[in-house]
């Protein structure tokens, strides 16, 4: 199967949005509907596209399955040593001790509606972000194994 | 020593070391055989260090609480929280120190085996995270005292043990095996997740101790009651619907049979938890109690007649897992039988408990044995196919040696540890009803027939020419097994200090629904 020129050209325009969007989602998980589960699905949607648009061949040479297993165990393990993190800080496992005086994502926010400010929420931006990243791992992953069977038509 | 660092935060530890064994194992898994294996064994020895030293410190100090997140971690109530455990709580009482102490014991004698047994497939990084991921599903099963995190901890060993089931392919069959495990394990998942709705959206908690507290009884209770104890009796393999369990015990690699026991034992503790501690008095003891007698006999005798004619060593040795588990319900259903009647309970409620206990401890080390042995067979023989097996014995002593403890044991034959449960179950339960002792006696009679035939057709016999190649299995799973082999000589020549230090105290754990509502919400 091989799309046109058309199609694999706005494939290929659409890829980098797909993963702005997606990281868009992650950074804004303790603000915004979604999070690290949605904002993850979302990026390797962009790896579904290229799959359909293009060969199978012609996707792998740019998103490599080794390199999205390393993101997934990467992902995971960032979401861990969060956790561990509390510890260090001495107080339990998965405590959020950047929330009110840590280095990062301190400021407390005002009651009432406010804008939004990212700078926000402690340790959960960065379970988020462990998050992302796996779910983004973890899913290409899967597309590449289920949607393996694309191959491009032998020319006659 | 008790307060140091470590010892502080041992229940974080004890779900943290082996997820991180896990989600590292990918990437180790590139630096080749050694460093993987190096931090198999490391991280092994590491889950099981923290499980045992956790149980220690809960049989030396009582029930342990760990709060996820909070300010200070044995603080479940917080100033800010309105009287209700909102975060995430670990309470380990006896009970789950002793489920801590299966599931240690046994991850480490299965790690060391696999990693010879295991040495010649592929995909060897994702086997061990799989399997680390189902290790700490089980101790997250057996130590969390919130029902939603429960949910998600049996999830986690669900699909972990659906893929390790699934892993070596074999034509489909595995793959089978491990997709009815998934569908099934889902399906209860489901049920359970359904009940633990019902639950909160009448009571506004999840915390076990609260609801418990707050428990009214209503219609929508006893249909929460059910969703609850059916996938659970199911999980654990529970006749009748035991129909999972041969198709996964057989399929798996022999390593993780082993562990699936475990987990099956992780839902038993469930359903014990389920209808001691979170409904208790509000159910009828009669009723309840004879509803897990009556899976107890069944699963007894109909596991162990569904044994005797197979001709798969793997196969008949999974049957007898649902045969065993009916005496640790049978034991355990005759406690609660009678724990409305404080005279009955002294004289025999509590030993018949303590038998069930203390037999699901030896059945996980036992069990686990006796499937070591047969994968062991199986890496050398290739075949599970006992009219096939023959002769063995001259080749493989030790394994033969190994095997011969377990089958004892699995037979209640003295001095092995198997014994030991199985006396204090006949004991106890013939004085409830004589009836219900002697089906458990017939059914011990039945399994040691049946052990006998597989002893002869395994390793008696003239050597076989098809057979020559065999020798001893390597010393990894030699030592696997002796790990295993040792507790259950151990547990059965000297009993006593295992009942006395782990097994009481686990059965008054049980009883005590007062104690563990007490442990949260005793601040107030």
């Amino acid at each position: 199967m091989k799309m046109t020129k058309i199609v694999r050209t706005t494939a290929d325009l659409f890829f980098p949005f797909c993963l702005v969007f997606g990281l868009y989602v992650v950074v804004h998980g303790h603000l915004t509907p979604g999070g690290g589960f949605q904002g993850g699905a979302v990026m390797a949607t962009g790896t579904a596209l290229l799959l359909v648009a293009r060969a199978y061949d012609d996707v792998t040479g740019r998103i490599r399955k080794g390199a999205m297993k390393v993101c997934e165990a990467a992902g995971l393990l960032i979401f861990l040593c969060a956790g561990f993190s509390g510890l260090f800080a001495g107080r339990p496992f998965m405590a959020n001790w950047l929330a009110p005086d840590g280095a990062l994502f301190r400021t407390s926010i005002a009651h009432g509606p406010n804008a939004g400010d990212l700078n926000t929420a402690g340790l959960l931006p960065l379970l988020n972000v462990g998050v992302g990243i796996e779910v983004l791992g973890g899913l290409t992953v899967i597309l590449l194994y289920m949607l393996s069977g694309i191959k491009e038509e032998k020319k006659k | 020593m008790m307060d140091t660092f470590v010892m502080r935060h041992l229940p974080a530890l004890l779900i943290a070391v082996p997820l991180f064994a896990a989600f590292l194992m990918p990437i180790v898994g590139g630096a080749g055989r050694v460093v993987r294996n190096a931090w198999v064994v490391l991280g092994a020895l590491a889950t099981s260090a923290v499980g045992l030293a956790l149980a220690w410190k809960v049989l030396a100090t009582g029930t342990v609480l760990y709060v996820f997140g909070a300010a200070a971690p044995h603080v479940p109530l917080p100033m800010d929280s309105g009287g209700i455990p909102i975060r995430i709580v670990f309470q380990i009482d006896a009970l789950s120190a002793l489920m801590v102490v299966i599931a240690s014991l046994s991850s480490l004698g299965i790690t060391i085996y696999s990693l010879a047994a295991e040495s010649r497939q592929s995909g060897l990084e994702t086997f061990y995270a799989m399997l680390f991921l189902l290790i700490a599903g089980v101790l997250g099963m057996v130590s969390t005292g919130d029902l939603f995190n429960f949910f998600v901890f049996l999830e986690i060993s669900s699909l972990a043990g659906a893929a390790l089931v699934a892993y070596r392919v074999d034509n489909g069959v595995a793959v089978e095996a491990g997709l009815k495990y998934a569908l099934l394990s889902t399906l209860g998942a489901l049920a359970v997740l359904t009940a633990i709705g019902i639950l909160i959206g009448q009571y506004n908690a999840l915390n076990l101790a609260t609801l418990a507290s707050r428990l009214q009884f209503t219609t929508l209770d006893k249909l929460a009651l059910v969703l609850l104890a059916v996938p659970l009796a199911m999980k654990c393999g529970a006749v009748p619907m035991h129909f999972w369990t041969p198709d996964s015990y057989t399929t798996a690699p022999s390593s993780v049979t082993a562990f699936l026991v475990v987990s099956s034992q992780a839902s038993l503790y469930g359903l014990f938890r389920i209808l001691f501690t979170l409904y208790g008095p509000l159910l009828s003891w009669a009723t309840f109690g004879w509803f897990l007698i009556v899976l107890g006999v069944l699963s007894m005798f109909v596991g162990v007649t569904m044994a005797i004619p197979q001709k798969d060593v793997k196969r008949l040795m999974a049957y007898h897992a649902v045969s065993q588990t009916g005496y640790m319900l049978l034991g355990v259903g005759v406690g609660l039988a009678v724990l409305g009647n404080p005279d009955a309970l002294a004289k025999y409620g509590r030993t018949a408990m303590a038998g069930g206990l203390f037999h699901i401890i030896n059945h996980a080390m036992y069990k686990g044995l006796l499937f070591l042995t047969a994968g062991a067979v199986f890496y050398r023989a290739g075949t599970r196919n006992l009219n096939k097996l023959g002769g063995l014995g001259h080749d493989m002593p030790w394994t033969m040696v190994c095997f011969m403890i377990g089958a004892l044991a699995i037979a209640g034959v003295p001095p092995f540890n198997g014994f030991a449960s199985k006396l204090l179950i006949y004991e106890s339960v013939f004085r409830f009803s004589p009836f219900l002792s002697i089906i458990a006696m017939i059914v011990s009679i039945l399994t040691l027939a049946s052990f006998v035939k597989v002893f002869h057709s395994m390793f008696l016999g003239p050597r076989r020419a098809e057979f020559a190649a065999v020798r001893e299995v390597p010393a990894p799973m030699l030592a696997g097994m002796a790990l295993l082999a040792v507790f259950v000589v151990a547990a059965g020549l000297a009993p006593q200090p295992f009942v006395d230090r782990l097994i009481q105290p686990a059965v008054e754990a049980l009883v005590d629904r007062a104690g563990y509502i007490a442990a949260i919400l005793g601040g107030i």
